[in-house]
């Protein structure tokens, strides 16, 4: 009978643990698919021509603040936080467009190539300081969110520089289908082929591990420095694909960060991560940033003013977070 | 025999890092106030002759908003939280008395301006308190609900004159014999309320308690949701104060007037020993920290550097010091 049930349960357990780990944790993701859902029919209902290019537009606009969130979703299950990922982005958003600019194609892959071990060192420099200095992670990243912005000043002061042809060509209209736009695409592959293997490694677990207990996973055996660190580089990898799909569909590169930082702290708790660390997964995050910019496609498609499409959008914030942790509370009780 | 041991025991003291790090974590107020002087010092050997009565009149100006507004965050950290709504409510604060000034007076928008911050501590207060809501994320979705209405009130209002009060501009900008900013008749009360207030009172006392250690506050009788729905109304007040003298001192209404001190903000508690888990610090070392900051962005300034250098020079120099006080003043 057990023989019977294992190769189903080891199924359910590899599909649970893309999902999220926990029954609980699905529920949520669920619950904010259905939203997603929701809104989706809502928009068809106020805008009956809203198909292709509706879609294309929300995988492109959604792109960036969607690594963002990945990035620091990362972090932030590693028991971190990291509040220069904004900043970070502008660094190698500038970068790569400086050098980028005028070059040809192959040397395009090298620079791409080239930011992405920059985003990596970054990320490492934020979480070795974090771990060296030993002072809190959101007081250093704070303070390295200057040094980044700074930097990126430096690269250039204002926004300027190019794109390659196939970097744009990359988040731009749709592969196969129509109906799947290549951000999309780019979005599900660079996740598929960075994060999930690193989360079914020893390095996942450890993540997860640290940022529930450090000190039990310190007494497991974890090197918890090593851990956090790492988490903070594959964190400024992603900050850096961001960046880049910021240059990539703008064609040049701002140096001026945008509110990608608290934004990804938003959809990250909205998604189901626990600021207290080692709690929840990528995937709700990007549903939750799919969500927020739904929302905002809404609102102008019902003509409602944008501040005060703000306002609501800070209100859907904090009902969201309260309904979830009510639920958490009530489950608390019971 | 005993009394050389004695001897060189009494002596090392003072001679070993040990000793030292022992009086600086007794005594935390002296490594920040040794870096005050230290950036003093640097500012006149830049330009020398720039410090004087004048230069520390402008330098208090400068700093008092950011030492309110680094009080909130110095209370909210108390008790692990943060408060990143202070930007939006400042902001706000300085904006409607601008719009209600030539109209209704300026008692009236000070007024209003105080109810509508004090609402937004209130739901920022239910949702920590209450629904126990991440601070950082009920702070920050409050913010964009407050700098939302704001926008829309701007539009509403886009007929009438925004000019700031006349009153605003002397408290917020001028000084009494070029020494002493006016400011200060709305800083030392305040500093005054929340430095006694920390210590002697048992709200104080409360604030530290839940911040600390949440389950022995509350197993000793400590209702942290009330606590923490007044501390966010206070915090939210105290943002507008700043708020009103940020107009004063810059001459401007605008919705995003504070936003550049909401980093700086945090930074300062952080730089005056404030810890972001909660239960230790005071406030006299956030106003140090944002004297420290103060001198600091002045200092860079004067050294010419561009805008991106003294970003990641003033970025630089507050990880060196939160990581110089977390050294000294931790114990292995």
């Amino acid at each position: 009978m057990s023989a019977a049930t294992a190769p189903v349960d080891s199924g359910r357990v590899a599909l649970a643990g893309l999902l999220g780990s926990s029954a609980r944790r699905n529920a949520w993701i669920l619950g904010l698919l259905g939203f997603l859902a929701l809104l989706l029919v809502f928009t068809k209902l106020i805008q009956p021509n809203y198909g292709v290019p509706g879609i294309q537009g929300l995988a492109i606009s959604v792109l960036p603040l969607a690594l963002a969130a990945v990035a620091q979703a990362i972090v932030v299950i590693s028991g971190g936080i990291d509040l220069s990922i904004g900043s970070m982005m502008a660094l190698i958003s500038v970068v790569s467009a400086t050098l980028m600019a005028g070059q040809s194609e192959q040397f395009d892959v090298a620079v791409v190539v080239g930011v992405l071990v920059l985003g990596l060192l970054l990320g490492a420099v934020n979480g070795g300081l974090a771990v060296v200095t030993r002072v809190p992670d959101i007081v250093v990243t704070l303070a390295m969110s200057f040094v980044w912005a700074g930097c990126a000043l430096l690269v250039a002061d204002s926004p300027g520089g190019g794109a390659a042809q196939w970097l744009k060509d990359l988040v731009t209209g749709s592969i196969g289908n129509e109906w799947i736009p290549k951000p999309a695409v780019v979005l599900v592959a660079v996740v598929a082929l960075i994060w999930i293997p690193v989360r079914r490694s020893r390095l996942g677990l450890s993540i997860y591990g640290v940022g529930s207990d450090r000190l039990a996973a310190f007494r497991s055996g974890v090197s918890v420095g090593r851990t956090r660190i790492l988490a903070y580089a594959l964190m400024g990898l992603f900050a850096a694909l961001a960046g880049l799909s910021l240059t990539a569909s703008t064609g040049i590169g701002t140096p001026v960060p945008g509110p990608y930082t608290l934004m990804s702290v938003a959809a990250i708790v909205l998604g189901g991560v626990s600021l207290a660390g080692g709690r929840g997964g990528v995937f709700g995050p990007i549903v939750a940033v799919m969500i927020l910019q739904i929302i905002r496609t809404d609102m102008t498609f019902l003509d409602v003013d944008t501040n005060l499409a703000t306002v609501l959008q800070g209100l859907i914030l904090i009902g969201v977070v309260m309904i979830g942790s009510i639920v958490q509370i009530r489950r608390a009780r019971g | 025999m005993r009394g050389v041991a004695g001897t060189s025991g009494a002596r090392s003291p003072w001679l070993g890092t040990a000793a030292w790090r022992g009086l600086f974590s007794d005594r935390p107020m002296i490594p920040l106030l040794a870096l005050l002087a230290v950036l003093v010092v640097a500012s006149e050997i830049v330009r020398p002759g720039i410090v004087g009565p004048e230069w520390i009149g402008i330098m208090l100006r400068a700093a008092v908003p950011l030492a309110i507004l680094a009080g909130c965050q110095t209370l909210t950290m108390l008790t692990g939280g943060i408060d990143l709504s202070v930007g939006a409510v400042a902001s706000m604060a300085g904006f409607v008395v601008a719009s209600l000034a030539a109209g209704s007076g300026v008692p009236t928008g000070i007024v209003i301006a105080l109810v509508a911050a004090a609402l937004a501590g209130l739901v920022s207060g239910i949702g920590v308190g209450v629904f126990r809501v991440h601070p950082l994320i009920m702070t920050l979705g409050m913010s964009l609900v407050v700098l939302g209405l704001v926008n829309f009130w701007q539009l509403q209002t886009i007929t009438t004159s925004t000019g700031i009060p006349g009153e605003f501009r002397t408290v917020g900008s001028s000084t009494l014999a070029k020494i002493l900013p006016y400011s200060l008749v709305v800083f030392v009360p305040l500093a005054a309320i929340i430095l006694v207030g920390l210590r002697r009172t048992g709200y104080g006392r409360l604030l530290y308690a839940i911040g600390d250690n949440p389950v022995a506050a509350r197993l000793s009788g400590a209702r942290s949701w009330q606590i923490l729905i007044v501390l966010y109304v206070v915090s939210a007040l105290l943002a507008a104060a700043a708020g009103f003298l940020i107009s004063g001192l810059t001459n401007t209404a605008s919705v995003s007037l504070a936003d550049s001190y909401v980093l700086p903000s945090v930074a300062a508690a952080v730089i005056g020993g404030t810890s972001i888990m909660g239960g230790r610090g005071g406030f006299a070392g956030t106003i140090v920290g944002a004297l420290i900051l103060t001198v600091l962005s002045s200092l860079l300034t004067s050294l010419g550097y561009p805008e991106a250098v003294r970003q990641i020079l003033f970025g630089s120099i507050i990880v060196a010091v939160a990581a110089a006080y977390t050294r000294v003043t931790t114990e292995s």
